[in-house]
């Protein structure tokens, strides 16, 4: 909340001094997040992947689709190939920078269409209750009722492969699991003391859910969503592992990493590369979502 | 027609004169149906409430005692409108609420709540200037005008508005919360306050002075209040009638120094022994009142607490007590005090 200049409200009264402002929320929250090191550290290396990947044309040393017979499974170090290369001689740094770009987009992609259409559906449903709320969670339970990379193999298996489908089935598996989260934190400060005050002060259901709810539910399901991307990474690599995602010869770590999966005993250290950038990433996203939770609560 | 803000600067005016009762609680009651099973049905009803009747006189202060679930919290709510009563009514200073009497929005600017949780009841990302401001934000005030006046009422509940308006919540004691709770409950100028239990989560030292700034800001406001607490000796310090509640059902209803002098109901007796005391000739070992509260889903039938008194007969299950004379003013829903009904220690015939 944004506040105005106090100062010819408190000029009035006899004793004030300077207002003492506490720093706002997002003051607070970052004054926390200073303090850990481990969120601070994971958060630096995505903005590096980040950046990385984004700047992809102009850092990686070759065409990521240049092949050549001749320079197959170079090992690591190489000269000109400072990862190697892989089963169709094309160099290992630049298919994992471009690979990345994929990567990042089906798994973060998902999890913000979740947040929207789930964020939405499950604080109507916290906050309507009654039918609205039975509707919404009934119908939830049929999409939770299924393990996550079940039920994006078999939509993905349904709809074909491809970026767009794997999307889809993706953001498909992470909305019921929002709603929920979504639900229950809502349903949980609708019913607090605070919610009843402005229940009983005559105030509209608008400004209720404006001023009181959304501020107090939105932090917990964001942090939430950001735990999801891990998971999001990881099964947008299973399907394009498994052929359902990306197909060839686009550059995608889990692609990649089922590609050199015949390499692994001639070139191991090559093979687990792509593995390695999908690790690093997901372990990123989730300690920086543990530390924004951490770190968003008042009370630390 | 005047401005929000000089509306909101004063309270509404008295419209039925003293003698009109500014709450007439009427028949009030809430059943919760219990549900479960097979397809929701319903198992059964939860009696929170059940046929409660009171007139809340204005200027006083009515205090409601009784054990955790019998109702009391309930009560506050179903006279805040915060929830739908299954039968009954209220009437505010001669006025029904609803179509035809008082709206919604000029009852809720006359009955404000104090809670007894003070941190769940201040939303924790608005600052205490904000959370108090925002009722007269609902009723038309500009943020400009309703952050003064929340620095007005800051001051008048003795919290130095320079350096208290722009903390949040989680900085502040329990003492200081419940203070701007009261601020806030105040800052539209209502004529009545509910307190449920507000000083039951705090410190001793802290619960007199709270207690005290409520008792010197009802001479000021000119308010009436309805204090809610399990707490007898705090009822009895603040309380100019008590009404004492059992199993959603009113025991006894009269003046705080008849009932604590002579209480005529059982229930009440015993609540009255199990306060602990100084004096010891009346140290007692064994507990006035025995066991829980029976299951309000299936409650005792004739009179709700004839399943721990001492004095329960034949006629106590077959009759449910109604509301008798036990004194000026004062009146206790047991067949001891209701003449011929039956019981051995009744009078044998009405008056």
């Amino acid at each position: 909340m944004s506040s105005t200049a106090m100062s010819t409200t408190t000029a009035g009264l006899p004793l004030a001094p300077q207002p003492v402002a506490s720093p706002g929320y997002w003051q607070g929250v970052w004054k926390r997040l200073r303090r850990d090191p481990v969120t601070l550290a994971c958060g630096g290396i995505l903005l590096l992947m980040l950046f990385a990947i984004l700047a992809a044309p102009l850092l990686a040393p070759a065409d990521p689709f240049q092949t050549s017979m001749l320079r197959r499974l170079r090992p690591v170090g190489t000269p000109n190939y400072i990862l190697g290369s892989d089963e169709l001689g094309r160099d290992m740094l630049t298919r994992l920078l471009y690979g990345g770009r994929l990567s990042w987009f089906i798994g973060i992609t998902p999890v913000v269409i979740a947040f929207g259409v789930g964020g939405l559906l499950g604080i109507v449903a916290g906050f309507a209750g009654g039918w609205v709320n039975m509707l919404i969670m009934r119908v939830t339970d049929v999409f939770y009722a299924f393990p996550s990379v079940l039920l994006a193999v078999a939509i993905s298996g349904a709809l074909g492969a491809g970026v767009f489908n794997a999307i889809l089935s993706l953001t498909l598996v992470f909305i019921p699991q929002i709603i929920r989260v979504a639900e229950s934190t809502t349903t949980s400060v609708r019913n607090l003391d605070y919610v009843e005050a402005a229940r009983g002060s005559g105030a509209g259901a608008m400004s209720i859910v404006r001023v009181h709810i959304l501020p107090n539910v939105l932090g917990p399901i964001f942090v939430y969503a950001t735990s999801l991307i891990s998971v999001s990474m990881i099964i947008a690599s299973g399907l394009s592992f498994l052929g359902l995602g990306t197909k060839p010869p686009e550059a995608e770590w889990g692609l990649m990493l089922n590609t050199l999966r015949s390499a692994i005993y001639s070139q191991p250290l090559l093979a687990m590369l792509p593995g390695l950038c999908i690790f690093v990433t997901s372990m990123c996203f989730n300690l920086v979502s543990d530390g924004l939770r951490a770190a968003m609560d008042v009370r630390n | 027609m005047a401005s929000p803000a000089a509306l909101l600067s004063r309270p509404l005016p008295d419209v039925g004169g003293p003698a009109q009762p500014l709450l007439s609680v009427r028949g009030l009651t809430k059943h919760f149906p219990l549900k479960g099973g097979l397809l929701n049905r319903t198992r059964g009803v939860v009696q929170a409430v059940d046929d409660v009747s009171f007139d809340l006189r204005k200027g006083e202060t009515l205090g409601i005692v009784g054990e955790s679930g019998c109702g009391k919290s309930t009560t506050s709510r179903l006279i805040m409108a915060l929830m739908e009563p299954t039968a009954g009514e209220v009437i505010f200073d001669g006025q029904t609420v609803g179509p035809g009497g008082l709206s919604m929005k000029e009852y809720r600017r006359q009955v404000q709540m104090v809670f007894q949780d003070s941190y769940a009841s201040l939303n924790p990302r608005l600052t205490i200037e904000e959370s108090i401001a925002y009722s007269p934000q609902v009723h038309g005030l500009s943020r400009r005008t309703a952050i003064e006046r929340a620095h007005e009422l800051l001051a008048a509940v003795g919290l130095e508005p320079g350096q208290f308006a722009r903390r949040y919540p989680h900085e502040l004691s329990g003492g200081q919360r419940q203070r701007i709770n009261i601020a806030r409950a105040l800052v539209l100028r209502p004529r009545l306050i509910i307190l449920d239990e507000p000083v039951s989560a705090l410190d001793k030292s802290v619960e007199a002075q709270v207690l005290n700034l409520l008792m010197d800001l009802k001479e000021q406001y000119g308010l009436t209040y309805l204090f809610i607490s399990h707490d007898l000796n705090v009822v009895q310090y603040m309380s100019d009638r008590v009404l004492v509640m059992y199993l959603g059902r009113v025991a006894e209803f009269g003046p705080v120094e008849a009932i604590y002098a002579k209480a005529a109901h059982p229930y009440t007796a015993a609540l009255l022994d199990s306060r602990p005391s100084m004096d010891p000739d009346r140290r007692r070992t064994e507990p006035p009142l025995s066991g829980d509260p029976p299951n309000p889903v299936n409650p005792p039938s004739g009179c709700r607490f004839r399943t721990r008194c001492l004095h329960a007969e034949d006629v106590c299950a077959a009759t449910v007590p109604p509301l008798a004379e036990a004194g000026e003013d004062h009146r206790a829903a047991c067949l001891v005090h209701s003449p011929g009904s039956g019981h051995s220690k009744a009078m044998p015939h009405a008056a």
